[in-house]
């Protein structure tokens, strides 16, 4: 079920049991049988922790999706209610209760996601229902083990919040989380970072530290390096359209809790024959991670390279039935059955994926795609950054998706170290021209958080950056690829970048660019438990995605 | 060393023995007689309530507590009511039922910790008797009223009062009762004359023991195992009958030959016993029953009292302290007379090896030869746990060591262990911390609880000593020991803030995990606010800090502490609190002097309470979010009038703010509701709302060009973008004729291949041609091949003589059709100079564009997915 988090080099799957556990221990608290009341924010991540069978077994019978009014009779002894700490949830919580029948109660419960709250204790105290309740309890989520070598917190707003609302809870679970990933798999020795969050992060775990010393049991440490980077250290790889496979699979359809909605034409049944009129309309929903072989393999590939590798797969599979023919002896055959489950979800996965590719390949031979791609390689490469693009201008006036046009003008911002006053206005006027006025509390609202911003008297130092980290790279192999701004047929992530620079030959041949990045940059070292100290392997190194 | 099975007597199979524990330090005039007493199991303390019967008031009784050993722990006159029973809770505090059924809870050192009752109906029947037991869920009050009934709580900490049913045709006291523990639930076990009953929570059910003595025409004893596993009766008759808890199973019957009431029985096994025996103690004698019909008689000078443990049973008196216990097999087989058995061989083997003697290695072979030597040291070892003596311990101990040196890869764990534990055994057991613990016991009772008891008696000193010995984990182990002294240290009155602040901080400053806002607290209880203060500085973990700040009333520093933590949650909690505490201005300023505080606080605001933040807003003079804040507004009001007036407020703020961009382009917006209002209400056009671009779309495709021609002037509309929007209009509306009038009235600003593009994505070709003629040289080839004249773009493509434009047309043309097409096409190619040979750019912008162009095609082609892959 979590094969796929057994592929990278830690077995991330220990993380996804401790989380597994919590829950089954909760959920025995509630003896009897349960409904689940969620939050439905919070289904997403929670199916990468449990399937509903696990759910079952704990005699969870029925779910609901929290909302106002009465909560769906059911014939349960208890009610949970999975919610993250919001007042607003609370109240609606509180409606629930309060209109419960009374004649037949039933048990209260609350599960905080990720970490309970006084705040919405109190909300619930005001509202009279606090004491209905059996359990209040929390369930530590902060990083979710997402696939082998990937673990995300899932939580989508904390970039808006840390920057736009000065909020910084994410910050409090991301260092609450590398807690829990210590205390698992042993101290990192090393902590190196850029950015005030990630200074602020790194400040909360040497004080939690402080706080747990002594209670960690000894574990050999299997994480050597922990690197955190702030996001708008490295704003520009966001911005910029992802080439591969999975890459351009979330800028088409998007991707969500390892979930892709794909258009369900292309996954007709074709077996049906004549009966063309039953077309699926239900968008096909299908997951992606590193438990499928063929994904596992392709996801990272450019896409240029895909229709080669789908097609040698094709091949090989089809060569792999074709053996069947060669089975001669009844021990042929048993072996030949024997591996027929594995062979046929080979294909499936085949063929799913070269529908995907085809549905891809539609999008990305188009003009508008090419052109678009054209601009923002332009700006990567600074040229032309610090004028009105005619590309963008012609977008606006045909009323592209706002999306588009906020995305390219930011990149240009940033690939220009900021806008000339002119060109801000003028660009800012077309959009609130062209998209509606009400848009101008979000332009105000990027150039809070810097992803746009007129230009200051400094030179623009974009190109210092991308010639000191090679972030243009002229001759990006895509099939065979020796550099990563193969992802970007040409960009190499700025992250990436930094990332490398310190794995060899180190943060301090590049000051001068450091410097130009925002936030400071810094290195701590944990001390290892005496004991484990000689025996500290130079094992694996953690790389964290920016916040 | 013959005199060590000196103190063994044979019953049965098996042996049992005496141990004297300690000579009493006490010093009492009468011994125990006529007195309340109460001894902890697991060498816990004992409570002496002396002369309880007697009810003169002048005097009261005196309450004592001793350490086992017999030193003064405690004593204090006795003020409260008339005591029935004495008992100890599993975590040392001593309970003390009082004859109306309030239960009083001292500590060890007879602090006065708190009282509780056993209800109503207790005290209003009075206590008879009572029974205090410990159970899984911890220590148990068991009352039998004067209206003959039950009343029991099973764990004292989380009282919990259960009435158990009535017993049929009980009259008075029963002869005896017990608490037994089963199937997770406490029950009461009754003896009523001849007959049995079991009570738990809903039922009396009667109950016969298999195979008792028909001789016995009542009960007159009952007890219960230590692990609530056996039952042990003693009849009328003078049998004691011996079988399991649940009364399903007989071990034996024996028969004492004694008629009298015994004053006390309890039994006398441990784990793995060789087989079942209980001790009953009458005046002056005691008495082991086991299996056999014999029986082991010790005479008793003086009054005593049983406390039966895990692995025997204790015996003290006024003078003396015993266990006496079946004697355990290692034990037994090293020092039963004549022993052949391998650790009596190792024994032998280490003693002769003492005095120099060669029978040393005869007795080493002999065991070698039968490959016994591992099972000779681990019974050694194992032996040397059960003894008493450090001497005999050592002496085992150096035999186990001896026999050792003879074996290759045996796991020295057990023998190391073993000889830390004993080191502590003797540390606890010494007379002056009287805590006489077997082996048996300690591991029972684990480390932790061992450490908790010195603790409890303010051996901290001890307690630290044990913990670095033994190497437990600093925060099971020191930390938590110094916690603990810390905590009574903050209760001295008599020592400044200062000075304790000092001496915690110095104490515990290397020890990991402390948690000082415990402590801090204990402080704040004593009415140390100060110091309370003083030492919560030292708390490393801020989230702990706070809720105490908050008690003292220190809310600027609970703030300060809640931000330095960086839970949002505990910011939230202060600051939700100073809002309720403070007055508005008060709770702004403080605010304002923590932007982290006031950034939360203002997303509280904007989903729960608008008005203030705008109070917020104002207070700081930001007139730019005030702006902000006018503009969402605007957006929440249905009518335009409130529409328009929020914007216009954001204008003034914005002016204020100095933001000319903003006030501006707001002031634009409100021209545009306006306009759109006057339109709506003038051609009823829905308009509202609708972007400037969106307004402009309608009205060309309602035929209102003059008003969209002013909406362009007015808005001072891009050229360009006008001319896209026109273009497409008309095309979406089909207005071909119109749209041939507009590309003619002047020079396009977006050049003529969009009206190309345009017709083409309505289906309109031929219209489309008509525009192939004005589009410009660079985008011809582009034009041509958009209405499908792939000639039209060869020749257009030639004449640039432009490579990746004549690779764009050759690309689309089909080799079989367009065959000489094809073949100048390719003439062409080849005539075409190489890139950068012979055109040279002056500008290296430009250059890298070209570059970037010929990649860019180059990429395109790259784009093709090849589709032979479906299986």
């Amino acid at each position: 079920m979590a094969s796929h988090l057994f592929c990278g080099r830690v077995n991330l799957n220990i993380l996804r049991e401790a989380a597994r556990k919590d829950l089954r221990e909760f959920l025995d608290k509630c003896s009897g049988s349960k409904a689940i009341v969620w939050d439905e924010y919070l289904t997403g991540p929670f199916g990468l922790i449990a399937q509903y069978s696990l759910l079952k077994e704990h005699e969870v019978e029925k779910m609901f999706t929290l909302k106002g009014g009465r909560i769906p009779s059911a014939a349960v002894k208890n009610i949970v209610f999975f919610v993250r700490p919001r007042l607003e949830l609370m109240d609606i919580i509180a409606e629930n209760v309060a209109s419960e029948d009374k004649l037949k109660p039933r048990e209260f419960h609350i599960l905080f996601v990720p970490r309970r709250s006084l705040l919405c204790e109190q909300r619930l105290k005001e509202k009279g229902v606090l004491n209905s309740f059996t359990n209040i309890d929390e369930y530590i989520l902060d990083l979710i083990p997402y696939d082998g070598d990937l673990l995300s917190m899932e939580s989508e707003s904390s970039f808006r919040e840390c920057y736009l609302e000065n909020d910084q809870t994410s910050l409090y679970h991301a260092a609450k989380g590398l807690m829990t990933l210590q205390a698992l798999y042993g101290t990192i020795p090393q902590i190196f970072g850029k950015g005030e969050c990630a200074r602020h992060v790194a400040n909360m775990m040497l004080r939690m530290k402080r706080e747990f010393a002594g209670s960690h049991t000894q574990i050999l440490p299997v994480f050597d390096t922990l690197l955190l980077l702030d996001r708008n250290v490295d704003l520009l790889t966001p911005l910029a359209t992802q080439l591969t496979y999975e890459g351009l699979i979330d800028e088409i359809y998007g991707i969500t809790n390892g979930y892709v909605k794909l258009p369900p034409e292309k996954f007709a049944q074709k077996k049906q024959g004549e009966g063309g009129k039953d077309l699926p309309t239900e968008p096909k929903k299908l997951q992606l991670n590193s438990a499928e072989e063929l994904y596992a393999e392709i996801r990272d590939k450019n896409f240029n390279a895909v229709g080669a590798a789908l097609s040698k797969k094709a091949k090989i599979i089809s060569a792999a039935f074709e053996e069947r023919h060669n089975a001669k002896t009844v021990g042929e055959i048993k072996q030949f059955v024997s591996q027929l489950p594995h062979m046929q979800a080979a294909r499936g996965s085949l063929a799913n994926h070269t529908s995907i590719a085809e549905l891809i390949k539609d999008i990305t031979i188009s003009e508008d795609f090419f052109d678009s791609l054209t601009v923002e390689q332009e700006f990567m490469t600074g040229v032309d950054t610090d004028k009105v693009s005619t590309y963008i201008e012609d977008c606006i006036a045909q009323k592209d998706p706002l999306i588009k046009i906020l995305r390219l003008v930011c990149m240009q911002s940033v690939c220009n170290n900021g806008l000339k006053q002119k060109v801000l206005d003028y660009y800012k006027k077309e959009i609130l021209q062209t998209y509606g006025y009400k848009h101008i509390l979000t332009l105000k609202n990027l150039e809070k958080v810097g992803l746009l911003k007129p230009q200051s008297t400094m030179r623009n130092n974009y190109p210092t950056i991308r010639k000191t980290l090679k972030l243009w790279m002229e001759d990006a192999n895509e099939q065979n690829p020796n550099d990563i701004s193969y992802v970007y047929s040409g960009y190499a992530p700025l992250s990436v970048r930094l990332t490398q620079v310190l794995a060899r030959p180190g943060w301090r041949s590049i000051e001068e660019v450091l410097k130009i990045l925002p936030g400071p940059h810094f290195e701590e070292r944990q001390q290892v438990p005496t004991g484990l100290h000689k025996k500290l392997l130079r094992c694996c190194r953690s790389r964290r995605g920016p916040l | 060393m013959a005199f060590v099975t000196a103190n063994w007597n044979p019953l049965g199979e098996s042996f049992y023995r005496k141990i004297e524990l300690y000579e009493m330090g006490w010093n009492l005039k009468d011994g125990l007689r006529d007195c309340l007493v109460a001894a902890a199991p697991y060498g816990g303390p004992i409570a002496l309530l002396k002369a309880h019967n007697r009810r003169s008031p002048s005097a009261r009784p005196q309450l004592e507590i001793f350490s086992s050993s017999g030193l003064p722990l405690a004593s204090f006159p006795w003020k409260s009511g008339m005591v029935k029973q004495l008992g100890w809770t599993v975590s040392d505090d001593l309970l003390c039922v009082q004859e109306d059924g309030t239960v009083l809870v001292y500590d060890l050192l007879g602090g006065f910790k708190r009282h509780f009752s056993m209800g109503n109906e207790v005290s209003q029947s009075q206590v008879l008797e009572t029974k205090i037991f410990h159970s899984p869920y911890g220590t148990g009050v068991a009352i039998l009223t004067g209206a003959l009934r039950f009343t029991l709580a099973t764990n004292i900490d989380d009282i919990k009062l259960r009435r158990l049913p009535e017993v049929p045709g009980l009259q008075g006291a029963p002869s005896c009762w017990a608490v037994l523990t089963q199937d997770r639930q406490s029950k009461v076990l009754v003896a009523s004359g001849p007959h049995l009953f079991i009570l738990d929570n809903t039922a009396c059910t009667p109950v016969t023991p298999p195979g008792l003595s028909p001789q016995a025409s009542s009960i007159v004893h009952m007890c219960v195992s230590f692990s609530y596993k056996y039952l042990a009766l003693l009849t009328d008759s003078g049998h004691v009958w011996m079988g399991t808890s649940n009364l399903k199973e007989k071990l034996s019957e024996v028969d004492t030959k004694i008629k009298g009431s015994p004053k006390q029985m309890a039994w006398c096994r441990r784990p793995k016993s060789q087989q079942p025996s209980a001790v009953v103690m009458w005046d002056g004698l005691l008495l082991v029953v086991g299996e056999c019909k014999e029986t082991i008689q010790y005479h008793l000078e003086d009054d005593s009292i049983l406390v039966p443990e895990l692995d025997g049973v204790r015996i003290i008196s006024g003078t003396h302290h015993e266990l006496l216990q079946e004697v355990p097999g290692a034990c037994e087989e090293i020092f039963k007379i004549a022993s052949m058995a391998p650790g009596a061989l190792l024994l032998e083997a280490h003693k002769e090896y003492e005095k120099e003697s060669q029978k040393a290695d005869e007795y080493l072979r002999e065991i070698k030869e039968q490959s016994l030597l591992s099972e000779a040291v681990r019974q050694c070892v194992e032996a040397a746990g059960h003894e008493h003596e450090p001497e005999t311990q050592k002496t085992l101990l150096r035999a186990a060591s001896f026999g050792k040196c003879f074996l290759s890869n045996f796991p020295p764990e057990q023998f190391v262990s073993m000889c830390k534990d004993l080191r502590v055994l003797n540390a606890v057991r010494d007379y002056t911390v009287g805590i006489p613990l077997s082996h048996t016991q300690f591991k029972q009772m684990t480390l932790q609880v061992l450490i908790d008891r010195l603790v409890y008696r303010k051996l901290y000193l001890l307690a630290i000593e044990v913990c670095r010995y033994l190497k437990t984990p600093e925060y099971q182990g020191v930390s938590r020991v110094l916690k603990h002294w810390a905590c009574y240290k903050v209760q001295q009155k008599e020592e400044s803030d200062e000075v304790i602040a000092k001496a915690v901080s110095v104490k515990l400053a290397d020890a990991a995990g402390i948690s000082y806002s415990e402590i801090a607290t204990k402080a704040y209880e004593s009415g140390r606010t100060e110091l309370a203060i003083k030492l919560l500085e030292f708390e490393p973990r801020s989230g702990e800090q706070v809720p105490l700040l908050l008690k003292m009333k220190k809310s600027p520093l609970a703030l300060s502490k809640a931000i330095e933590s960086g839970d949002t949650d505990l910011v939230y909690t202060v600051v939700m609190y100073l809002k309720n505490e403070l007055n508005r201005g008060d709770f702004f300023m403080m605010l304002r002097n923590q932007p982290v505080a006031l950034s939360l606080y203002k997303q509280f605001c904007k989903h729960q309470e608008q008005e203030t933040l705008k109070d917020l807003f104002n207070q700081d003079d930001d007139h730019e979010e005030l702006g902000n804040f006018y503009v969402k507004a605007s957006y929440k009001e249905q009518r335009l009038e409130a529409r328009i007036a929020h914007l216009q407020s954001a204008v003034d703020e914005y002016y204020k703010a100095k933001n000319e961009f903003s006030a501006k382009t707001t002031e634009d917006e409100m021209r545009l509701l306006r306009f759109q209002r006057k339109l709506e209400e003038e051609k009823d056009e829905q308009l509202v709302g609708f972007s400037l671009q969106d307004t402009m779309t309608t009205l060309l495709s309602v035929g209102l060009h003059k008003h969209a021609e002013q909406l362009y002037k007015d808005f001072r509309m891009p050229d360009k973008r006008f001319w896209w929007l026109k273009l497409k209009a008309l095309a979406e509306k089909e207005d071909w004729e119109e749209l041939e009038k507009f590309s003619k009235s002047k020079k396009s600003p977006i050049g003529y291949l969009p009206f190309v593009e345009v017709c083409i994505k309505h289906h309109n070709k031929c219209e489309a041609r008509k525009y192939v003629a004005k589009v410009s040289p660079e985008q011809k080839v582009k034009a041509h091949l958009a209405v499908g004249d792939v000639e039209g773009a060869a020749e257009a493509a030639i004449e640039r003589r432009n490579e990746s434009e004549i690779s764009t047309v050759l690309s689309r043309c089909s080799a079989t059709t367009d065959h000489l097409l094809v073949e100048r096409l390719n003439r062409a190619k080849a005539t075409v100079p190489k890139k950068g040979s012979s055109i040279t750019f002056t500008d290296g912008t430009l250059q890298s564009r070209r570059l970037l162009q010929e990649q860019r095609s180059e990429r395109k082609r790259g784009y093709k997915l090849k589709r032979s892959c479906r299986p």
